[in-house]
């Protein structure tokens, strides 16, 4: 049904350009003058007919799908209706027989029920498109009727425009709606939802020393121990964040340095270059390397110290994750050092500084805040990292900060509780969103400081 | 001037005057340059570590993936026999399709090696062969059913383990000639190797070395799995030792032997498997029956386009990517067309056409914002909005490249902005005045002059969205999918989830496949960021 709408909104999409235009240009030649281009006559004419076929199809289609949900489900007793779980089983075999990916036996409620369903989907598709159809026509002669010389159909048409630009402006708004209801809603759930077993409170969940979720499989199985303490995962990920910034947090400033203060032109070519790559190289790419390669190398080298090192490291995520946010804190400290004005290295020169000490005691002192917040912003991309770690570090919430242990961090918790088959009201997958909400949180109020840190500080040489 | 000059104090303070003398003001310019030298010096040595990760990270990875490139390959002959494929004679398709191929395979390889008995050593041998080898016969008769009763020459994949043998994976071996007539019991069973007392004496000491010592009971060292394994070839056959005494060596024959006759000192030898036979996922057996088959010249070594063309399988040997390619193109290209018009359009909205007002005011700091959210945050969206609220299909592309194209929207509305803000004010003003309307400035000159720079960004956000993972796996791109998806709400994984999903599995063959896999990855993003620069540098215009 849906290919039929759509090839009939093309279809009187196209007639409508070629009428309304046909019509200006019909008008045109009989000596009358026109305000707009024909051109846009046609235009205006699409954006008559397309809008409103869009906006039924929009809000039609979940109507037709819900009132066809309900009356199927009516075939069912009402406890089954009452309850939203078995209603949503029920409704998902009620979907998979009417399109007919159902095989074996089949009760008669359910027959019923999947006929129902598809007779009222099929008569609420046609009632769509009939619908539809009818609008795209009116549109169509509207905007036949409004051909004429004064007619400013192109001023109308910019409007549209406008409206469509503001719109897509506007999606960046309504992800960060999204991911906000999306995930908030879930959190509250997990914490002040009495229907859902098992779920800690606020203050287990923000002070709870152990993190060991578990699911109900079975009814009787209803008294597990679960436990959902954050602190384990908080200090697994910082660990881990530590470790990635003692390695890219030298590495990337002094490299930045080097390219900003010293580097010929010629050796900028040269080593940008490798920077760029090191940026590119995905990130399951590094979690291979860190898995395969590097944490068996300190497992050797911790063996052949004497220490025991846990094949699942901290250490070994951590270093790759610093590999990874070399470039990062790089890039964007070299932005900031060169935007510091070349007068103050001059001053400093002038004064008899060396290049080092005007580095040190001038240009550095100067980008700090920026150089700040590209810490802040390299932090905040290694804390939300997930390939890293899901593939080097464990799954163990150890309370530890050994770098040689294994620990488990926010990211890899969330990966493994949502991958695989989940009930979507258990406490187990509500505590994923919840973790997810910790997570967006801290990376935006990192965010938020840096941006504006570096905001104010351009500000202050612009 | 005069004013700037009026602030300063009339009266200096004095001066601290102190007399510094030359070699201590000389050392302290030497140590200030020598500070200047190390200062440098940490700064070259930054990007060399930097460099030197990233080397050591393409290398090992490619190092890993050279294996998988290439395939091992048993040349033998087949006989299609009639009365397997089509006992009916009527070539119907469903009789050719289904028939029993495997066994016209294992035929094929007992004929290579013959005079093998007993079950686990036939069923050593008949399973050198993939699962896939029979598959490929089947597909060589359907393509042309003539060939069926006649004998075929035809390349038949082997096993994985096979394979990594062959590449040389299962570790050294070494070879030390007979030093004395060996006189072997039997051809074929557990057989008694006889030699000259002290014969072996050089063997015991090196199991008492491994730590084994005489077995009272058996009245001889006896050799288990876990030490490296020992292989007496003699009479054109192969023995394992199992019992070793200072003269005799007693075991099980793995390959038949000629005849019972004494083998002369320098005519036998005795083969030591470094790797004992507990730690390789390959058997004694195995390892004689492919030097045999290997002497006898039936083994090719070939590309490995299997890889290319097949889908994900249990199976290292047949497993491929193509399914994990398509499906990233599926992705993408939703990807592309969702994000690159709105994109475009958002950045014209606000670089253009904006007021400065609050709401603008938003979403710029929200798409600021939104750049830097964590990506698995927006597979939760993903998760909680597309497929639990909207039910739309798991594991789709459709879905999947909804998803990225969110995630890279942000990317490429800033690199759009910026491309937008390069292109002179001039034009505009130009256009306007010549009697165009504002919208007409911008879609007829400003932004095909800004269409360089917004296609560079828009490809640099799609290798981004190439490499990403995590949000993929929150809305269940992760199944084992074999089958190559044909539109974009089939089920479906794409390369970067392949690599993850073969990186988890224990067999090596699957590792070195994840490493391929990956340089097939960076070689699609080398190219694109490759494109990126390209494009930047021919049509940049400094204005």
């Amino acid at each position: 049904m849906t290919v039929v709408y759509f090839t009939a909104l093309a279809l009187l999409t196209l007639s409508a350009y070629v009428l309304a235009s046909r019509r200006s240009v019909a008008l045109s030649s009989t000596g009358v003058r026109l305000h707009s281009l024909p051109a846009y006559h046609g235009l205006l004419a699409i954006s008559l007919v397309i809008v409103p076929m869009l906006l039924i199809w929009a809000v039609g289609t979940p109507l037709v799908s819900q009132f066809a949900a309900s009356n199927a489900l009516t075939n069912f007793p009402a406890e089954t209706r009452n309850d939203a779980l078995q209603a949503g089983s029920a409704l998902r075999e009620i979907k998979n027989l009417a399109a007919g990916q159902r095989s074996g036996d089949v009760s008669d409620t359910l027959r019923a029920a999947a006929d129902t369903y598809s007779a009222w989907r099929t008569t609420g598709d046609y009632l769509l498109l009939s619908i539809g159809l009818a609008a795209a026509l009116l549109g169509i002669a509207a905007s036949l009727r409004l051909v004429s010389g004064p007619f400013r159909a192109r001023n109308h048409f910019e409007s549209v425009v406008r409206v469509i630009l503001l719109a897509c402006a506007g999606v960046a708004v309504l992800t960060t709606i999204g991911i906000v209801a999306s995930v908030l809603t879930e959190t509250i759930r997990f914490f002040f939802d009495p229907n859902i077993k098992g779920r800690p409170g606020v203050f287990d969940f923000l002070f709870g020393t152990e993190w060991n979720p578990q699911q109900a499989m079975r009814a009787d199985q209803g008294d597990i121990k679960s436990a959902y303490g954050f602190v384990p995962l908080l200090t697994g990920t910082l660990l881990i964040t530590a470790i990635a910034m003692c390695v890219a947090g030298p590495l990337g400033l002094l490299s930045a340095i080097y390219l900003a203060e010293y580097a010929s032109p010629r050796m900028r070519r040269y080593a940008k270059p490798v920077l760029e790559i090191l940026a590119g190289v995905p990130t399951v790419v590094l979690g291979f390397f860190a898995a395969l390669t590097v944490a068996p190398y300190i497992r050797g080298w911790g063996e052949a110290l004497g220490l025991d090192v846990a094949s699942e490291s901290a250490l070994a995520a951590g270093l790759v994750m610093g590999m990874m946010i070399i470039p990062f804190i790089s890039s964007l400290s070299d932005d900031v050092m060169n935007a510091v004005p070349q007068s103050l290295r001059d001053g400093a020169y002038a004064l008899g500084a060396t290049k080092s000490e005007a580095i040190k005691q001038v240009v550095l002192p100067a980008a700090l805040p920026g150089i700040v917040s590209a810490f802040m912003l390299a932090m905040s991309r290694a804390i939300g990292e997930t390939m890293i770690v899901v593939m080097a570090a464990g799954l163990a919430a150890n309370l530890t900060l050994n770098p040689l242990d294994a620990v488990t961090t926010i990211t890899v918790q969330i990966k493994t509780i949502l991958v695989g088959d989940q009930e979507f009201d258990s406490a187990k997958t509500l505590a994923a969103f919840a973790l997810g909400f910790v997570l967006f949180f801290i990376t935006l109020i990192l965010n938020i400081i840096a941006l504006r840190i570096v905001r104010k500080y351009r500000e202050q040489y612009d | 001037m005069t004013d700037a000059t009026s602030t300063l104090p009339t009266q200096l303070p004095p001066a601290r005057r102190r007399a510094i003398p030359p070699d201590v003001a000389a050392a302290r310019v030497r140590r200030r340059y020598a500070s200047e030298r190390t200062f440098k010096a940490l700064g070259i040595g930054a990007l060399a570590l930097t460099a030197l990760f990233l080397v050591m990270l393409l290398t090992s990875i490619i190092v890993k993936s050279l294996p998988a490139f290439s395939e091992h390959r048993a040349v033998m002959s087949v006989l299609v026999d009639a009365a397997v494929v089509d006992p009916d004679g009527k070539r119907n398709a469903d009789t050719l399709r289904s028939a029993d191929y495997a066994s016209l395979t294992r035929a094929a390889i007992t004929t290579v090696i013959p005079g093998i008995e007993g079950r686990s050593a036939r069923k050593a041998l008949t399973g050198l062969l993939s699962s896939g080898a029979a598959d490929d016969l089947r597909a060589l008769v359907i393509a042309d059913p003539s060939i069926i009763g006649t004998t075929i020459k035809t390349p038949m994949l082997f096993s994985d383990d096979v394979d990594l043998y062959l590449k040389g994976d299962t570790g050294r071996y070494t070879t030390a000639a007979g030093v004395a007539e060996l006189t072997p019991s039997d051809v074929k069973g557990d057989i008694t190797l006889t030699a000259a007392d002290q014969s072996f004496a050089a063997l015991i000491a090196e199991l008492e070395r491994e730590g084994i010592s005489a077995d009272a009971e058996a009245g001889a060292h006896v050799l288990d799995g876990r030490i490296p394994s020992r292989v007496v070839y003699v009479n054109g056959g192969a023995v394992k030792v199992v019992k070793a005494t200072a003269n005799t060596l007693t075991g099980p024959v793995l390959l038949p032997l000629s005849s019972v006759s004494p083998a002369k000192t320098g005519s036998w030898n005795l083969t030591t498997y470094a790797q004992p036979e507990s730690r390789r996922r390959i058997s004694d057996q195995e390892i004689v029956f492919i030097d045999k088959i290997k002497s006898a010249g039936a083994i090719e070594r070939g590309f490995n386009w299997r890889f290319f063309t097949s889908g994900d399988s249990r199976e290292p040997e047949l497993a491929g990517i193509r399914g994990a390619l398509i499906g990233t193109a599926l992705t993408l290209f939703v990807t592309l067309i969702l994000c690159l018009p709105i994109g475009v359009l958002a950045a014209i909205y606000l670089e253009e056409f904006a007021p400065k007002n609050w709401l603008t005011d938003i979403i710029e700091v929200n798409i600021n914002n939104l750049a830097a959210v964590p990506s698995i945050v927006f597979g939760l969206l993903g998760l909680a909005v597309f497929l639990n609220y909207f039910n739309l299909p798991r594991s789709a592309p459709l879905v999947g490249g909804l998803v990225l194209a969110l995630l890279v929207l942000p990317t490429i509305i800033i690199s759009a902005r910026a491309a937008i803000k390069a292109v002179p004010p001039s034009i505009r003003e130009a256009a306007i005045g010549l009697g165009a309307s504002q919208q007409q400035a911008v879609f007829h000159h400003v932004l095909p002059l800004a269409m360089p720079g917004i296609m560079t960004g828009t490809i640099i956000g799609m290798a981004h969205a190439l490499g990403e993972t995590a949000p993929l796996l929150m809305i269940g791109m992760v199944a084992f999918i074999v089958d190559v998806p044909t539109n974009i709400s089939d089920a479906a994984t794409v390369l970067p989830v392949q690599i993850y999903l073969w990186s988890d599995l224990p067999e090596a063959a699957f590792q070195q496949r994840t490493a391929a896999a990956i340089v097939v990855l960076l070689g699609f993003l080398f190219a694109m960021n490759g494109a990126a620069i390209w494009l930047r540098n021919k049509f940049e215009r400094r204005w």
